[in-house]
């Protein structure tokens, strides 16, 4: 292993172990918010419940992303001097600011936490909208940061340096607004669907147990606009992609060739030696719609970009077949859930699409990591599009493969132990059986 | 003052909320491995009760830091990353360790082995990290920090912080941490046994960080002549000698006296002394010999845009910082509902 492949190993399991925690750490303050809304405005003391558990896995989980997020912070630096000497005068301020929104969440967070019996209900509540405010909005901002390495702007390079900086258009970048969109939908839509799934598990043991009803509903009041609003961000997106990065739209769809009335392909294995995506179904002319709005658009293809400058075509393709394939399935859930409710059936009394969401309760997942690999390996072999490459970056410290050995030991072991621990917050959830509502005076200040 | 002035105090402001803060959480963690004496239980749970709802916040601090370095010195941060590359890749472990295992070991219900063992990962994690944190720092000091690519691995990559200075500031930064914790705790153990115990350790840490300050000093002579000059022959020294002096024997007197908020104050006052007394010595470099605040400074846009973000920040981060602090470190409050 070089070391510049033990280094993009090192940063993109710190990345995928990162995320997780960031996905949940911006989902579950608005799962909590609701359930806490429904509690103040219903009296139903099981909201309260719920929201009071929720808030013990979110503990966890956000305490593991905010060590995480450290190490990716210090990461930056140990792994990609270069990367970071260059652009941090002109990207540095979103990161600046998501330093702030984070300092805000994790302060609400410790208030909303361990402040239930020491402050209001009222002053709990709002402590809520802020930890879930501040915690999209450092999603943004670090998302804001990831879009100028696609699209950078703000600067000039005159003889290999940076000058006329503006770090103001550079946070405006073309790619900000439609990546920071599709990302935030995907947290609470993985989110959503995740927590949905884990509480479906537990209604198909036991169908009448209360508690469990209502986290499914409102997990899927998160998780489901969320889940059918993500193609039309994810249209956006690839809009995005196809105008601004050609080489990383082609690798998506494997599309070798430069051509009018361009067919979008689905699943195939992309063969480098012939330049074909074999085994694949093809629909005519939809990928030239997909990019271009125009059915006989041109779709630049592979042929047009030097065969050094190509990332991975089937791993690109194939993380893209897997991310849409997991967002169809979830909007398949949330239709199937919309039509149980819209009929006033109970949606724990439907036993298929109860496993359809334990089934999907990784899936939400999977398509951000999925996601992830489209756009970092999509922009390979650039850390900046077109500006910097990834081997230049690199630090010169040799023997990287020893720390990315040791990083990726403490994840497996991280992730383990955290699994273990909410399997045991899981378990201990209350069972209560399905009865009228728990009538209960309202708080003071609700 | 320029701007990139006003930055650089602003990283050191940052730094030193800090070790006041989150170094004060870590040395809570080592007097959970030092937890002894029939109150051991309690002594743990006062720890655990003093940094639960803190700690994270505590910790943005240095994310702060970082951050600033990054945007508005960025060779510092590129130069500090790649000499001190184990240090800090080491330190990161620790941060990792002492986060996730102190929240285990909190919402794991069961009081069994499993519980004991995430306790024994938090507290060595919380005697580790400000151990590697002191050594970066000393190191960066020093003026050893390769500024061109390194030819050699351990010319490169160890030597620059394998030395006894960066050492001793790393022994000096555990016990000023440690000592922060206990004086803290004994403020907030209120009175009694509980109080004794974080007194006699606040005094204990405390004659640790005159030890190892003195061994600091002793050091860089030979291994941070910076400092060794800074402290020894400019104008200021003696009087910044006798000022933290005087906080120093202030809050062994607080401890002694049981006057356990006026040590706190004295305390407060000597870490943050003797965090600006190494600022002071090598202004105005950021990492001596060469790079100064102002030739590693951003382009001006930058600094500026970066200064704005950092006030309106602050107009929103101190009001919640205080109402945090206020809400758990105030008198017991009435319950809610």
């Amino acid at each position: 292993m070089t070391d510049l492949l033990a280094a993009r190993s090192q940063m993109g399991i710190s990345l995928a172990f990162h995320i997780i925690f960031a996905v949940i750490g911006i989902g579950m303050p608005l799962l909590m918010l609701v359930a806490e809304w429904r509690w103040q405005r219903t009296g139903d003391k099981l909201y309260l419940e719920l929201a009071k558990r929720w808030a013990k896995g979110t503990a966890i989980m956000f305490a593991v992303g905010a060590v995480s997020g450290t190490v990716l912070s210090f990461e930056l630096g140990l792994l990609w001097p270069g990367f970071m000497r260059f652009a941090g005068p002109i990207i540095g301020m979103p990161f600046s600011l998501e330093g702030f929104a984070f300092f805000t969440e994790a302060i609400f967070l410790g208030i909303y936490l361990y402040g239930w019996d020491r402050i209001t209900p009222r002053a709990h509540l709002a402590a809520g909208v802020m930890v879930a405010l501040s915690g999209a909005l450092s999603g943004i901002f670090v998302v804001i940061a990831n879009a100028w390495m696609n699209t950078p702007t703000g600067f000039d390079m005159v003889g290999g340096q940076p000058v006329n900086v503006d770090p103001i258009a550079a946070i405006f970048n073309p790619a900000a607004l439609t990546q920071t969109v599709h990302m935030t939908l995907a947290a609470y839509a993985a989110t959503g669907f995740g927590v949905a799934g884990i509480h479906a598990a537990l209604l198909l043991q036991k169908p009448t147990n209360l508690f469990h009803r209502r986290a499914l509903a409102v997990a899927l009041l998160v998780g489901g606009p969320a889940a059918l609003l993500q193609p039309l961000s994810g249209d956006r997106s690839a809009k995005m992609v196809a105008t601004e990065q050609p080489a990383k739209f082609a690798a998506m769809e494997g599309h070798f060739r430069t051509e009018r009335g361009a067919p979008f392909v689905i699943g195939g294995l992309p063969d480098m030696e012939t330049q074909t995506v074999r085994y694949a179904i093809e629909v005519p002319k939809v990928l030239s719609f997909l990019a271009h709005g125009d059915f006989d658009a041109e779709v630049t293809g592979l042929d047009r970009v030097p065969r050094a400058d190509w990332p991975n075509v089937p791993l690109v393709h194939w993380s893209f077949q897997l991310m849409v394939g997991f967002g169809m399935f979830m909007i398949l859930c949330t239709l199937l859930a919309a039509w149980t409710a819209f009929r006033k059936r109970a949606l724990a009394e439907n036993r298929l699409l109860l496993r359809l969401l334990v089934l999907g309760a990784p899936m939400g997942f999977l398509a951000v990591e999925a996601g992830w690999m489209v756009t970092e390996l999509g922009r390979q072999p650039w850390v900046v599009q077109g500006v910097m490459r990834t081997a230049d970056a690199v630090t010169p410290m040799p023997g990287l493969v020893v720390p990315f050995t040791f990083f990726t030991l403490l994840y497996v072991v991280l992730s383990v132990a955290v699994v273990w621990l909410m399997r045991r917050q899981i378990m201990k959830s209350p069972d209560i059986e399905e009865r009228p509502p728990l009538a209960a005076p309202l708080p003071q200040g609700a | 003052m320029t701007l990139a002035l006003l930055l650089a105090g602003a990283v050191m402001v940052a730094l030193t909320a800090y070790v006041l803060m989150g170094g004060a959480d870590f040395g809570g963690g080592v007097w959970d491995l030092f937890a002894s004496g029939p109150r051991k239980r309690q002594q743990r749970a006062l720890i655990a009760e003093a940094i639960g709802p803190i700690w994270e916040a505590n910790h943005v601090w240095l994310i702060l830091v970082v951050v600033l370095l990054f945007v508005c010195f960025p060779a510092v941060f590129a130069r500090i990353s790649v000499a001190l590359h184990i240090p800090l890749t080491l330190m990161l472990i620790g941060i990792v360790l002492r986060g996730s295992a102190f929240t285990f070991r909190t919402y794991d219900s069961q009081k069994d082995e499993v519980q004991r063992r995430w306790g024994l990962l938090f507290s060595w994690a919380s005697l580790i990290t400000p151990l590697l944190l002191g050594v970066s720092a000393g190191a960066v000091v020093t003026g050893n920090l390769p500024a061109a690519p390194p030819t050699g691995f351990m010319e490169g990559f160890v030597t620059p912080w394998l030395q006894p200075f960066p050492f001793a500031v790393g022994l000096l930064a555990l016990a000023l941490m440690a000592f922060l914790a206990a004086v803290y705790l004994a403020v907030e153990a209120f009175a009694g046994d509980l109080q004794d115990d974080f007194r006699l350790r606040a005094l204990v840490s405390g004659v640790a960080v005159f030890a190892t300050a003195m061994l600091t000093l002793a050091l860089s002579r030979r291994g941070a002549p910076i400092v060794w000059a800074g402290l020894t022959s400019s104008w200021w020294a003696p009087f910044y000698h006798l000022t933290v002096g005087t906080t120093a024997l202030a809050a062994f007197w607080g401890l002694w006296t049981r006057r356990a908020r006026l040590a706190r104050i004295a305390a407060v006052a000597q870490a943050t002394l003797i965090l600006w007394g190494w600022a002071a010595v090598q202004y105005p470099y950021l990492i001596p010999p060469d790079l100064t605040i102002e030739n590693s400074a951003a382009p001006h846009v930058t600094l500026k845009l970066v200064f704005i973000a950092l006030v309106a920040g602050l107009v929103l981060l101190v009001p919640s910082l205080f109402y945090l602090f206020r809400v758990f470190k105030g008198a017991p409050s009435q319950p809610a509902s």
